[in-house]
């Protein structure tokens, strides 16, 4: 059971490392870049936190997470490209 | 209403996967969950079947197909991703970057191709993919590391990008 | 026992790609080479981190054949399909709306787009 306390506390500690670049990203297109990463390590996150509290159904949901990011990604980068 | 038939036992498929482990049906399936599962097919193969299977992209809903993508996946994309990893890693610590953005000829005809090369070399050996060139279907990539010489060349061979595999052939078979 | 051991593994190859990814976004000088690293490295550090819970799965579902934990395998190889497929197509999003924007590729040795563009 530690391991799964380990590795999640690992991959909140990345994400705060990524915010570093969420936050000082010269232009937008960084920041985006930061936010993708985050949603990626906050789907990998969700997975063993399925496992640490027991309770699965958290794998549905970073499924469902996983898809409105990249929705949500797509349109910033439609917003960045212009085409919006 | 080959379209309606695929498209319904494809989304049947992916609601059994969803639910599996319900009941004791086969072990796995509740009967209620098997019953939805009907519903939901009919239901979304009425709906979705021309934007999923439609007459001109008959070829992509072949079963066949789907199989040799999951083959392509697990053995030589998986092979190539690892080692496209170790290379960002060595990158990612040294800090010995070359980066460029080269226009690559993949030949592929359809967009369903192009689309899985696309992905492919996002997520492969150090490129990346900008734009794609809609007449000729032509990626435009970056790529960490341009090799001594590429720089001056007009287009390059998509398979010069894929050291271990055969990437494109296998795109070729699954998409075309 | 042998199983726990390849959960280390997985979970630690995991956690060392995830990290240099993350590494690789705060050292890399421009858009196109930090998209680099977070496509390639916190994709696949994931699938790592998923594979060491398939593996968890397994070893549960051995000792206790319920229907849960086939439940949990089966979702976590669903979420990772999504989340190679998304990561990709996101990752190509990006690099076109940034060129779009001007942003050109720092060091860049050759920029055949920027030629080819009306």
């Amino acid at each position: 059971m530690t391991r799964w306390i380990f590795t999640a506390l690992v991959l909140v500690a990345l994400m705060l490392l990524a915010m570093v670049r969420l936050f000082k990203g010269p232009t937008a297109a960084d920041r985006v870049v930061a936010l993708d990463a985050i949603n990626t390590l906050v789907v990998a996150a969700m997975i063993v936190l399925a496992v640490v509290f027991r309770q699965f159904i958290f794998v549905d949901v970073a499924i469902i997470y996983a898809l409105l990011a990249f929705v949500g990604t797509l349109y910033i980068a439609k917003y960045l490209g212009g085409e919006l | 209403m080959l379209s309606f038939i695929v498209t319904a036992l494809f989304s049947g498929a992916v609601y059994l996967l969803l639910t599996a482990g319900s009941g004791p049906v086969l072990r796995l399936w509740s009967s209620q969950e098997l019953l939805v599962a009907v519903v939901v097919a009919v239901a979304v193969g009425f709906v979705a079947r021309q934007y999923f299977a439609s007459a001109r992209r008959r070829a992509a809903s072949n079963p066949l197909r789907w199989l040799q993508a999951v083959a392509y996946v697990v053995g030589p994309f998986f092979a190539e991703m690892a080692k496209a990893n170790l290379d960002v890693a060595y990158r990612v610590i040294t800090g010995r970057i070359r980066p460029g953005i080269v226009r690559v000829k993949t030949g592929m005809q359809t967009d369903m191709g192009t689309l899985l090369m696309a992905n492919s070399i996002t997520l492969t050996p150090g490129t990346l993919t900008v734009n794609v060139d809609e007449e000729s279907n032509d990626l435009f990539i970056h790529m960490i590391n341009v090799p001594a010489g590429t720089e001056a060349r007009e287009t390059i061979e998509v398979r010069e990008l894929f050291a271990l595999f055969d990437c494109p052939r296998w795109v070729r078979r699954i998409a075309e | 026992m042998i199983l726990d051991i390849l959960i280390w593994v997985a979970l630690a190859v995991g956690l060392a790609f995830n990290a240099l990814g993350v590494v690789g976004i705060l050292r890399f000088p421009d858009v196109y080479t930090r998209l680099h690293a977070d496509t390639k490295c916190t994709t696949f550090g994931s699938i790592f981190t998923s594979l060491a819970i398939v593996l968890y799965a397994a070893g549960e579902y051995r000792q206790a054949p319920e229907g849960q934990y086939l439940t949990l395998a089966l979702h976590t190889v669903l979420a990772v399909v999504v989340l190679a497929f998304t990561n990709a197509t996101s990752a190509h999003a990006i690099a076109r709306a940034a060129h779009k924007r001007g942003h050109k590729p720092a060091q860049a040795v050759c920029d055949r787009l920027e030629e080819s563009a009306p």
